[in-house]
């Protein structure tokens, strides 16, 4: 960890990845696309809607990902004082975001014709709107200081509350869904996932790491030009 | 420990000189309540099928009207600093400021839950476990919330800010605290939501000023 | 060819969900990459501006 401590270390290494996991996103997500539209078979139960699988439930596992990217990079950077590891969780939180939003709104439309209705109060749907909320407020307290470093510490430890919490908030979730079973609501679980499936899920959701990768090292860069940016301002109010 | 007295009495003594904080938190805790029945009409049976639901709700709420003074005072007067420079642990600090916050809040809305429990036509069976849900629930969204409003400090608009920090937090107390009333009302055993809410509490004993007294210090910095 | 695009009838939901998420992604993409532009292009005028202050300010900021 402590090799890439320095930014322009990070920088270095940054440039050998990026066109890497560029180019990969855009292999991983042709090949996902094309057997995900055309090279796999419907669903003998949910017909053509369970295509919308191959970009709802990878997105779902990036919101979690990404958050548990961010509590991890927020740890590095109280335990250690990693001065990149508070840039990349700032970095990530409105991707995660994205992603989760993304699982919310393609779920409301396969609920739609599966379901019959655009929301249903199902755990996983609740747990992921929860997570949509918890990022909105990272990013919300990141930018409401006047001093950026100021609002990435307190980003910082936003995320690891929040973090202990998802595994309660998901556990409490659960139990209250079971509790109020909606009647009205034939419950079409995950299909259960044919080999011929798998295949175009897994490439998706490699598709969306690598995605993931290429905008955090492009998000990391903006932000340490942002930071030099101030600093160089710094020493002209103060030493020019 | 002395000093943990010494700061709850502390800030005892400074929210009854202020005096109305306790009061205006019962005050909306009692008046949003008795919003309820004129948005969903007055019927005895829908009333009573939301009483636990809504108690809970504006609950939340209420605590968390009076979060953002946890410390912003104490912040902006200097006097945070002086108790962060004394040999006393942070971590205890907050502690004692959490439970002069829970003895100002959290206790007047278990005093006043019964009542409005009344007004919405709770079925009598529930009142015990709601007493006992919100002697567990309540100390636990003092706790949470200090977290947040220790996050705050310093920010524009922390007032709003808390509120999108902290109410997602707080979900897990709501669904266990509506779900072990709604239980004892239904006439079915609400232990296992009881031991649930303790849990959390004991987890975010330790936890939550641990949490606090860090983000305390980045905004001392 | 009406199968792929008809989704079995199911086109309305199908497809604006990969149009959803094409949008988010692509603006994700195209907001980062602006702003990394901005801030780079930024950085490196002043730079250019102030070319001796340069090694003090990256002290300063590591």
């Amino acid at each position: 960890m402590h090799r890439f401590a320095n930014p322009a270390r990070f920088l270095r290494a940054a440039q050998l990845v990026l066109p890497w996991s560029a180019g990969l996103t855009v292999a991983l997500l042709a090949a996902g696309l094309y057997l995900g539209l055309l090279g796999s078979p419907a669903d003998y139960q949910q017909g053509e809607t369970v295509r919308i699988m191959y970009v709802h439930v990878p997105s779902a596992w990036m919101g979690l990902f990404v958050y548990s990217n961010m509590a991890i990079a927020s740890a590095v950077a109280l335990i250690w004082k990693h001065p990149l590891a508070d840039v990349v969780a700032k970095a990530s939180a409105p991707v995660g975001a994205g992603f989760t939003f993304v699982c919310l709104v393609t779920g409301a439309l396969w609920g739609k014709p599966m379901w019959g209705t655009w929301w249903a109060w199902d755990a996983r749907l609740t747990s992921m709107l929860i997570l949509l909320f918890l990022y909105l407020g990272h990013m919300a307290l990141v930018n409401a200081f006047d001093d950026p470093t100021r609002g990435a510490k307190a980003g910082a430890v936003l995320a690891l509350a929040g973090f202990v919490n998802v595994p309660i908030i998901k556990y409490s979730v659960d139990w209250w869904n079971t509790l109020h079973q909606p009647a009205s609501v034939t419950r079409v679980g995950m299909p259960a996932v044919d080999p011929a499936m798998l295949t175009p899920l897994l490439l998706m959701g490699l598709a969306f790491t690598t995605f993931f990768v290429t905008l955090l090292i492009l998000r990391v860069r903006s932000e340490l030009a942002a930071t030099k940016i101030r600093a160089i301002r710094m020493v002209q109010v103060h030493g020019g | 420990m002395r000093r943990f007295v010494e700061i709850v009495r502390r800030d005892l003594r400074l929210a009854l000189r202020q005096g109305s904080d306790s009061v205006m938190v019962v005050t909306f805790f009692v008046l949003t309540v008795v919003l309820f029945p004129f948005g969903i009409g007055p019927e005895v049976n829908i009333l009573e099928r939301v009483s636990a639901g809504i108690l809970w709700v504006v609950a939340l709420l209420a605590s968390m009207l009076s979060l953002d003074r946890l410390f912003q005072a104490d912040y902006e007067d200097g006097s945070l600093e002086l108790l962060a420079l004394t040999p006393t642990p942070l971590g205890v600090v907050v502690a004692a400021k959490v439970v002069a916050h829970w003895l100002t809040t959290g206790l007047p809305l278990i005093v006043a839950a019964p009542v409005l429990a009344v007004l919405l036509h709770m079925n009598a069976d529930g009142f015990g476990v709601l007493l006992i849900a919100m002697a567990l629930g309540t100390p636990t969204l003092s706790l949470i919330g200090s977290i947040g409003a220790a996050l705050v400090l310093g920010a524009r608009r922390g007032g709003v800010l808390l509120s999108l920090l902290v109410l997602p937090l707080y979900v897990p107390v709501l669904i266990f605290g509506v779900g072990a009333v709604d239980a004892a009302v239904q006439g079915f055993e609400s232990q296992a939501q009881l031991l649930v809410m303790g849990a959390i509490l004991l987890a975010a004993l330790p936890l939550a000023p641990w949490a606090s007294a860090a983000a305390l210090r980045q905004a001392l910095e | 060819m009406d199968g792929v695009l008809g989704m079995g009838g199911y086109a309305a939901y199908v497809w604006p969900a990969y149009g959803i998420t094409a949008v988010v992604m692509l603006g994700l993409l195209i907001t980062s990459l602006r702003e990394m532009r901005k801030n780079e292009s930024q950085l490196a005028a002043l730079k250019q501006a102030h070319p001796r202050r340069r090694a003090r300010a990256e002290e300063g900021q590591s």
